[in-house]
């Protein structure tokens, strides 16, 4: 194991190689860019390819292409890029095809600006494109957790049949921190994809890569089997991490970057001997519910701190059902929140001064 | 043990890669680091920084908005960022290039002539290590060692040849906070 320090873009790009990643199509856009620029130069050193499109919507169905054919894929945008993507997400969802799609956010709406926001919570958790369908959502805190999470990025994908999309902020990705890595690059054993568009090889029935379904009994089936396996990934897929949640009167809830500010803060509260956590979501989508029900039964208030206007908020209040306050502290349109107001509308809600 | 330092000069004048030097001489010392460019959008030749944190504690946000010290390698780097700067904090003024005076009195303030020292030394190109051999010997954030080690990493083999010239700039801005220099830096 060799020390390093890396650029989180970087190692979004070397931790998909590691993962076995062979094919990269996109189109370029600050504050993600050095990732495809890391993996022009990566990926034809493992026999692989990267290919710049000619714009998002073309990046997206090379994916689809790629995919298909039993490939390890992936593509990476940011926000008004993975906009331009959605219908491309949606035909892969339709169509159960694993690949991995990686949003780097910045500020919006609109044209908005490079700096980091977490403001795509709800295109990357609700689905984003239409029809009724979900994505695997990974939020990683650090520059570590994102190779780490990158190898079981396309590892649920295949499992799954489904896209998974990795998240993070022009923060996490403009950062280099220490990291970890073997010395080699070992080989993956990737999974067999019987279902692949890969030529028929003597087979009985062809393999088709389809999301239409024009018969509406046809289409409802293949919906609730879909459904089905959300809902499994819903049961097995909940990631989360607990920081110092046990015994906590106020839970503070945030991902990505929002959590590294969010971990300060509790650390604030607990030198003074005062009884604040932080739940880290490791997942959006499935949102770790399971784990907040678990806490609203021992905490007394949560604040989900977001670089948004308050989107997961939403998801945390579901899973809180009504049985604790859960209040709301964010920062916008590329601001990150800083630790001493956080702890300060903390400090409030502790006193009994808060609206929620 | 917390030193949140922010570098800032124009494009060119090597600030991005100085600061992965210290972040690079920190991780060497088993300190947690982070480093964060600013990356809006500039023009060529436009301004350039990056925030460098060397803590005994996990990092929560990397961007630095309060520096404990901060390099200015020019003079608009120095308008921009003075008053951002903590209480009690450092500024490293490169009064080679900057021609006025830093207007705080609640902080710390060096000027160090590193463009011209460098060149006394052999090369205007190592004139950022002058300040960062000055900020190591009065913080301690890192080991001369460390800086030593992290100039194999970080500089690409072609280049290691410099290696000597730029531990004799490390020196120089060392000696010069100790007052034992060629030329002890203004403080003021």
């Amino acid at each position: 194991m060799a020390k390093i320090l890396m650029k989180g873009n970087e190692a979004i790009g070397e931790g998909a190689v590691r993962a076995g990643c062979r094919y990269f199509f996109g189109y370029p856009i600050t504050p993600q860019s050095e990732l495809p620029h890391y993996l022009a130069k990566r990926l034809p050193e493992v026999g692989g390819l990267y290919l710049q499109a000619e714009s998002e919507v073309a990046s997206i169905n090379m994916v689809f292409g790629a995919a298909g054919a039993g490939a390890r894929v992936m593509t990476s945008s940011s926000g008004p890029g993975i906009s331009l993507m959605q219908e491309g997400i949606s035909y892969l969802a339709g169509a159960e095809l694993p690949c991995v799609i990686v949003n780097m956010i910045r500020g919006g709406p609109g044209l908005g600006n490079i700096a980091p926001a977490q403001s795509d919570y709800f295109q990357a958790t609700r689905g984003g494109g239409h029809g009724d369908y979900r994505v695997l959502v990974l939020a990683p805190a650090s520059v570590q957790e994102i190779i780490d999470l990158m190898k079981d990025a396309f590892d649920l994908a295949d499992k799954y049949r489904n896209p998974v999309m990795l998240i993070g902020d022009g923060v996490l990705g403009q950062m280099m921190e220490p990291v970890e890595l073997d010395e080699e690059v070992k080989p993956v054993v990737l999974p067999e994809k019987s279902w692949a568009a890969t030529g028929r090889m003597g087979r009985d029935k062809k393999n088709l890569i389809n999301s239409l379904y024009i018969v509406p009994e046809n289409c409802e089936a293949h919906n609730l089997e879909l459904a089905r396996k959300y809902g499994t990934m819903a049961e097995k897929e909940q990631r989360w991490e607990d920081y110092h949640t046990e015994g906590a009167e106020l839970v503070l809830v945030a991902f990505g970057t929002a959590a590294r500010v969010c971990k300060a803060v509790v650390d604030m509260f607990r030198e003074e001997g005062r009884p604040v956590g932080l739940l880290r979501p490791i997942t959006l989508w499935p949102f770790p519910a399971k784990r907040v029900a678990a806490l609203a039964g021992t905490a007394r208030h949560f604040l989900t701190v977001e670089m948004s206007m308050g989107q997961m908020v939403e998801d945390v209040r579901l899973a809180v059902n009504g049985r604790r306050p859960v209040y709301f502290y964010g920062r916008a349109g590329g601001m990150i929140p800083v630790a001493r107001d956080v702890y300060r509308e903390a400090g409030k809600i502790l006193t009994g001064g808060a609206d929620s | 043990m917390f030193e949140a330092i922010l570098i800032a000069g124009f494009g060119g004048q090597g600030v991005l890669s100085t600061g992965q030097l210290l972040a690079q001489a920190g991780m060497e010392e088993g300190r947690h680091v982070a480093w964060i460019p600013s990356y809006g959008p500039e023009m060529r030749g436009g301004t350039a920084n990056c925030g460098v944190t060397i803590s005994s504690r996990p990092i929560s946000s990397p961007v630095v908005s309060e520096p404990t010290v901060l390099i200015a390698m020019n003079r608009p780097s120095l308008e921009k960022f003075e008053h951002s700067v903590v209480q009690g904090g450092i500024i490293f003024v490169n009064s080679s290039l900057i021609d006025i005076r830093a207007g705080r009195k609640d902080v710390r303030v060096f000027y160090v002539p590193a463009n011209e020292l460098a060149e006394e030394l052999g090369s205007g190109k190592v004139a950022n290590n002058v300040i960062l051999g000055a900020l190591i010997e009065l913080t301690g954030v890192v080991t001369p060692g460390a800086v030593e080690k992290s100039l194999r990493e970080v500089l690409p083999p072609h280049h290691h040849k410099m290696i000597p010239l730029n531990l004799k700039a490390l020196e120089v801005g060392a000696g010069l906070v100790r007052g034992d220099g060629p030329a002890a830096a203004g403080a003021g």
